[in-house]
């Protein structure tokens, strides 16, 4: 495994923007593959010492004890504000959040409509898996109509408690929004392209031309009460009809020559 | 405004134009704020005049976006400042207290009015409270100055720039909107005159020769955030050292009127008229709100006969004044509210009546 003396060849390793702290996340939750996706890219792209990372409140919070660069913790729901402190003062930085469904589509939804709106040059990552995580699997503004959590046991009741938010579409109408896509982690070929649009919303931000977001629509095997290999089926069963995974805004051609 | 910057300058300006042409001067870096009376003036000013002189300026789309802004520049290194009148510093309150948490350094500036609720946009102090007691949730503090003339309100963004980065405690200027509307002569320092500190835990992206900065108000282990605090306790301790007061006439007063911000301004009628009657009034004048300054008032406490609070409130600093006197002289309060401001005429009524009944039946 050291080296390739006795035949053997390094194929995977772990990057240097991870640390080696072990991860807090329960088995199979999204957030450990989305994080080690970002980093890998950032260190692939060789942009570590222009990176600033801005993680919120909820089960990433602790994000900067896994991530190797720059980070700051936000309050809950805002995330593109401090992003946008930092990026202002730091133009030539590269500036991403992380935020949950609860923080970027409810309690931060006035600062995720105006940041993409004032076209902000950084990358929202927003893991949506449904519910609220940290707390304990609570209704968040993405849980599906009839879903059951534990503040709406009975399912989400529409008519009382409104329906899923489809914020990415919401945001995708700002012509502050650059580049907006939906992925997702639950399998090897979704992780590859999530990496991809991760890459690709790096690039765009040298660019100056708007603000890039990703959904990365997620599970939550402790909150959803499912193994994480049910909750990864439950997810293509009943989140993509609602989420469809693609891209819904990609700049016109001239954006960036790759 | 002409040309600026390279020399001091003396002319006539509004409070609130003076305090955000002196954030310029004293190198502030970025600005975020948004509209409210009576210190709207402050992000007008700065939006003409603060990028071309290197500053970003930035209307935010709330309080909370904007006091967010400050904790992501001032994390990332930044001379930062924010202002607002009272329902727009309440609104803030959750981000200062994060703020003060991490420690990240910047100046928030209150130009209050009359509440509570939506009030009146004229001029009060009854934001004093939330201003020296913490404000939001959790055991912190702010460095709080209370300016009292449109030269003080240029001077402490100074001032407040130079104690916040050097103790890393976010700084408020209670200021009100009397403060901010009025005009007056004003000498600006000369651009420059502040240089900028070194940021060395600021997150300006990660070199290989550095480990990680990150900026966070949480620490899960009740151990962990025990010893923060401690940590908070031992520099608000520290910050005994930046007493500022000042002093007029207390040496052989037999009445002290204990006041800041404009009504000091309104005390120093009040002591001159008294003076004439021939009643022995004198005036201590807390600069610094927080740290108070107690001992002073407890000295003069061992001589005088008698304090008299007068604040635009229902009665606030005063409790922290009779902690300091601590029941060895009566402490009197004269307060108006809601925007109204006390005549000279009717605290010296109060006063009169005071010596009348207090100090020379006693
Ligand atoms: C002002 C405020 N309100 C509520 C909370 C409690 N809280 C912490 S995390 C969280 C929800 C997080 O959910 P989400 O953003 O979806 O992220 P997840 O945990 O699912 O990854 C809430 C409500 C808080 N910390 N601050």
């Amino acid at each position: 495994m050291e080296n390739s003396t006795n035949g053997l060849e390094v194929v995977y390793e772990k990057v240097p923007t991870l640390t080696d702290t072990l991860m807090h996340y329960c088995p199979g939750c999204s957030h450990g593959v989305v994080h080690r996706v970002i980093m890998e890219v950032i260190h692939e792209m060789g942009i570590t010492e222009q990176t600033i990372g801005v993680a919120p409140v909820g089960c990433s919070v602790f994000a900067y004890n896994y991530m190797n660069i720059d980070m700051q913790e936000a309050a809950h729901g805002r995330a593109t504000a401090a992003a946008t402190g930092v990026k202002r003062v730091h133009p030539d930085k590269f500036v991403f959040t992380y935020q949950g469904d609860g923080d970027l589509a409810a309690i931060g939804t006035g600062e995720t409509i105006h940041t993409v709106n004032r076209g902000e040059n950084i990358l929202m990552v927003f893991v949506n898996n449904g519910v609220y995580g940290m707390t304990g699997g609570q209704m968040a503004p993405t849980t599906l109509a009839g879903m059951k959590t534990t503040t709406s046991p009975f399912g989400r009741d529409v008519a009382t408690m409104g329906s899923p938010l489809r914020i990415t579409e919401l945001i995708a109408n700002l012509p502050g929004a650059l580049y907006v896509t939906r992925q997702s982690v639950h399998s090897t070929a979704a992780v590859r392209k999530l990496k991809k649009a991760i890459q690709l919303s790096f690039e765009y931000q040298k660019l100056n031309q708007g603000t890039c977001f990703i959904e990365v629509v997620s599970n939550c095997p402790s909150g959803w009460k499912m193994t994480p290999v049910e909750s990864n089926q439950w997810l293509v069963e009943n989140m993509f009809p609602v989420y469809p995974p693609g891209d819904i805004k990609v700049p016109k051609p001239p954006a960036v020559n790759n | 405004m002409g040309s600026i910057n390279g020399t001091s300058e003396t002319k006539l300006m509004k409070g609130n134009e003076a305090l955000a042409e002196a954030a310029l001067r004293a190198g502030m870096q970025a600005y975020f704020g948004y509209p409210i009376t009576p210190q709207s003036e402050i992000l007008e000013y700065l939006i003409i005049h603060g990028p071309k002189r290197g500053s970003v300026v930035l209307q935010a789309e709330s309080e909370v976006a904007a006091i967010n802004m400050v904790y992501g520049a001032a994390g990332a290194g930044a001379r930062v400042m924010i202002s607002s009148s009272s329902p727009g510093i309440s609104l803030m309150q959750e981000g200062i207290s994060y703020i003060a948490a991490a420690e990240l350094p910047c100046v928030i500036v209150n130009v209050q009015r009359g509440g509570p609720g939506l009030g009146t946009i004229q001029p009060a102090q009854a934001d004093y409270f939330q201003a020296v007691k913490g404000g939001g949730h959790g055991d912190y503090r702010l460095i709080v100055l209370a300016p009292n003339s449109v030269q003080e309100m240029a001077d402490f963004m100074f001032d407040g720039f130079r104690l916040t980065e050097q103790y890393r405690i976010p700084v408020m200027i209670l200021s009100d909107g009397a403060l901010g509307q009025m005009m007056e002569k004003v000498t600006l320092a000369p651009d420059g005159s502040l240089p900028l500190t070194q940021k060395p835990w600021a997150t300006t992206g990660k070199p290989a020769s550095r480990e990680r900065n990150f900026i966070t108000s949480l620490h899960i282990e009740p151990e962990m955030m025990e010893e923060v605090n401690l940590h908070l306790q031992r520099k608000y301790k520290e910050l005994q050292k930046e007493v500022r007061y000042e002093l007029h006439h207390t040496d052989d007063a037999d009445i002290v009127l204990v006041a800041f911000g404009l009504s000091a301004r309104i005390c120093e009628k009040v002591m001159d008229l008294a003076r004439e009657k021939g009643i022995r009034a004198g005036i201590v004048r807390p600069i610094t709100l927080y740290p108070f300054p107690s001992d002073i008032l407890r000295e003069i406490a061992e001589h005088a006969g008698a304090f008299l609070t007068v604040e635009m409130n229902a009665g606030q600093m005063v409790e922290d004044v009779r902690l300091a006197v601590n029941g060895k002289k009566p402490v009197f309060f004269k307060g108006r509210m809601g925007g109204m401001i006390p005549t000279p005429e009717e605290v010296l009524a109060e006063l009169e009546s005071i010596v009348e009944h207090q100090l020379l039946h006693a």
